[in-house]
């Protein structure tokens, strides 16, 4: 049994941040339908990685949105709001990323809808909050990330700052939210109301940041320095980092300079006695490690580095991941196909429960293809309200 | 209320990802004792990482550790036993990050921790998984984003595979974990059974990468990072962050002729399939790299906001600081810790009844509150 089976949740979200909150709801047992505008549903529909389609949806779309149920409602006409307030009523949480104001314009924001049903959890996500200048600016992913300082913590220092290859911000966000409404579940159990979770893809970011920010509030406001090098993380001393060698890369993590040299009979890195020198004079150090790695294979390396217990690792791009034993146990996919079409792969649920994996029953829908369902399910029609 | 009143937790973890975990449960509304080792506690606390040490400690490890309260605890001691049994009794939650077997060795596994506890929720992150060829391997960030196919992801084509720059891995693993607990909790409300939630560094690393691996996983084909800016393999141009005479700006999906309209760029006019945003993306920002460092960030932006394009400024810690959009979020606190001495540090970042969460306790010195932890439990 799933921990969140009986949880009903409803996602009026689009894109990445709400859906992917949904999705983790969904991974933990909970039924999640999403309430679907019937002329083009979720915006990721079409929005496409690498104009991959399936069954007419993006394959994004079917990977953010698998687990779930569909409902097509259009939230201008009456008679469709009607039903949504009824299954709004008997919903436990529900989960929207409009831009602010568009829920109270519909007339669903939180006050209202907590008179339908108090013991509602509800989860608002914005790009920037609720108020403030930035309310109206597109909670977009990157712009995000260039406006929070993140980017400033990516990348070699001579390069301009670097976003981070993923969708970090709506992911991190979308997994923020759900956390809130787990909390106030396990508060209902005991009061039997529900809340009103707020989270926002910039506040989101910058607690990515929480290290690096912590650090800089109380160094009088000095801004990290990454690395020339083989930047890996702005605030950590050298050798940390990803080094090419003879024939392709190695990761060096945290240790001792002096040992590492040993280590590897480099025997320039023997006059850096001093472990302020090594973030103090990181780059040099880096430096000359970059062009040591550079004479033997990785697995020379890892040999001799393994052997000393020094963290340290070969650097593996996808094909090399999966053809891995170690990724092979991990039973980290999963096939997600719509009934009668070819396979569609994708990750799992990350969490194990019990011992257990928890991987996805369900395909992800087509544009309304629950709405029927749905109505009897909660008898949505009862009181004549659709034909 | 806050959502987790009443609600006791003990972290055995250290390092980041645990300690993050059952930071998150504290900001809402938890109590957290962190079980240190006696001698040297967190190893955390003596991991050289930054050279700036407050009341003794790491800016990290107050950062992660704010709003906990510590017991010192040798767990190998038999005298010791009988007062650690009694806490797991009491919990409501524990968090382990151990290597593997270590647990077992302590009597501190799920298996025994329920024999005394049924309804505990017991949460463990490990580096690989429990089992499995990489079990062993040590559970560090930049080791597990090196062979998750993160660092391939990140950076520009032209160079070494770049991890990110921030401790990912960790962090999303620790988000993991609380989601878990919290499912958990949410069920022994309800069933009153206990639970075991297991999460990895390298599940969470290849979490946050799903867009782009399932379309691996469909097509077999492993991205190519741009050789200009890149931003994302998998997003056609313009998606970047460019150089500007004064600054930068950052460029979101936008369509490229409408783009070389309002920028004056001309040599844009000869992309109009949008096919060649992404067969011909590297030339495209080339063309825009160098067309964008002939005026400023502002001059920019006060041509493409107001056509709804969607477009950023790049700002440092420094300049967000100074914005009413940062300001309006209120997200900084003050800390103090047992001695008196204050720390900044950022607040929960979730929201919850229109409340945002504000503690002033810091992060404690290894065993500060035997007494007081002690004391309230046996009186209860």
């Amino acid at each position: 049994m799933r921990p969140l089976e009986g949880i009903l949740a409803l996602d009026f979200s689009q894109y990445l941040s709400g859906p992917s909150c949904a999705l983790r709801l969904a991974d933990l047992g909970a039924r999640v339908i999403k309430v679907e505008n019937p002329k083009t549903g979720d915006n990721s529909r079409h929005l496409c990685v690498k104009s991959m389609m399936y069954d007419g949806d993006s394959v994004n779309f079917q990977a953010i949105n698998r687990e779930k149920e569909s409902f097509a409602a259009n939230l201008k006409d009456p008679g469709d709001m009607e039903m949504v307030k009824r299954l709004i009523a008997k919903a436990d949480v529900l989960v929207e990323n409009f831009r602010p104001g568009v829920m109270k314009k519909l007339g669903l924001d939180y006050e209202q809808v907590k008179e339908l049903n108090p013991r509602l959890v509800y989860a608002t996500i914005t790009g920037y909050g609720s108020e403030g200048p930035w309310v109206k600016k597109p909670g977009q992913d990157l712009l995000v990330q260039s406006m929070s300082g993140l980017a400033y913590m990516n990348g070699n220092g001579d390069q301009p700052p670097t976003p981070f290859a993923v969708s970090i911000a709506d992911s991190f966000t979308g997994a923020h939210a759900a956390e809130g409404i787990m909390a106030c579940l396990v508060r209902r159990n005991k009061t039997g109301l529900g809340g009103h979770v707020e989270v926002s893809l910039l506040e989101s970011v910058l607690y990515l940041q929480l290290e690096g920010l912590t650090t800089y509030l109380n160094d009088g406001h000095r801004l990290p320095i990454r690395s020339k090098i083989s930047n890996a993380h702005p605030d950590v001393p050298a050798p940390y980092g990803i080094y090419p060698t003879k024939d392709s890369y190695i990761a060096v993590s945290m240790g001792s300079v002096l040992n590492l040299g040993k280590i590897l009979s480099c025997d320039a890195l023997a006059v850096y006695t001093d472990p302020d020198d090594w973030f103090n004079r990181r780059d040099e150090i880096k430096q000359i490690l970059a062009d040591h790695l550079k004479a033997k294979t990785t697995a020379e390396w890892l040999k001799q580095l393994e052997a000393a217990n020094y963290w340290s690792s070969e650097v593996l791009d996808w094909k090399q991941l999966i053809d891995s034993k170690a990724f092979q146990e991990l039973d980290f996919t999963q096939d997600i196909r719509r009934p009668g079409c070819s396979a569609l792969y994708t990750t799992r649920c990350p969490i194990r429960f019990n011992g257990r994996t928890m991987k996805t029953k369900k395909h992800a829908p087509r544009l309304g293809e629950d709405t029927e369902k749905v109505i009897e399910d909660f008898a949505l029609r009862e009181g004549g309200v659709r034909e | 209320m806050k959502p987790l009143e009443g609600c006791l937790v003990l972290d055995f973890s250290q390092y980041l990802a645990g300690p993050y975990a059952a930071l998150r449960l504290a900001d809402m509304g938890a109590w957290v004792l962190k079980i240190e080792n006696p001698k040297g506690g967190d190893l955390y606390r003596s991991l050289r990482i930054s050279n700036l040490l407050i009341d003794g400690d790491q800016p990290l490890i107050h950062a992660a550790n704010r709003n906990k309260e510590s017991l010192a605890v040798d767990l190998k001691s038999p005298e010791q036993r009988p007062m650690l049994e009694k806490l797991i009794r009491r919990a409501d939650v524990m968090i382990i990050n151990f290597r593997p077997g270590v647990a077992k060795r302590l009597k501190l596994d799920y298996e025994t921790v329920k024999g005394m506890n049924p309804q505990i929720i017991y949460g463990s992150i490990s580096g690989y998984g429990a089992e499995g060829p990489w079990s062993e391997r040590p559970g560090q960030d930049l080791l597990v984003q090196a062979v998750s196919g993160l660092a391939y992801l990140n950076g520009n084509g032209d160079q070494p595979p770049l991890p990110m720059g921030v401790g990912a891995a960790d962090i999303v693993s620790g988000e993991h974990l609380v989601q878990g607990i919290l499912a958990g909790l949410y069920r022994s409300g309800i069933s009153g059974e206990g639970a075991q939630i297991e999460v990895s560094l390298l599940e969470a690393a290849l979490d946050i990468q799903f867009e782009g691996f399932t379309a691996f996983l469909n097509d077999g084909e492993i991205p190519v990072r741009g050789l200009v800016n890149n931003a994302n393999p998998y997003i056609d141009a313009p998606y970047g962050i460019y150089s500007t005479q004064d600054g930068y700006i950052a460029l979101a999906m936008t369509p490229i002729l409408r783009l070389g309209e309002l920028l004056g760029c001309t040599a844009l006019k000869s992309y109009a399939d949008p096919l060649t945003w992404n067969l011909q993306k590297d030339e495209i920002k080339k063309i825009l790299a160098d067309h964008l460092k002939q005026e400023t960030t502002a001059c920019w932006l006060s041509i493409l906001e107001p056509a709804d394009i969607w477009c950023a400024d790049v700002m440092n810690w420094d300049r967000l600081m100074e914005t009413e959009g940062f300001q309006v979020l209120d997200m900084i606190q003050e800390t103090v810790t047992g001695n008196g001495v204050p720390v900044k540090t950022l607040r929960c970042p979730i929201c919850i009844d229109g409340e945002r969460y504000f503690f002033r306790k810091g992060a404690p010195k290894i065993g500060e509150h035997d007494e007081d932890a002690l004391r309230a439990l046996l009186n209860e």
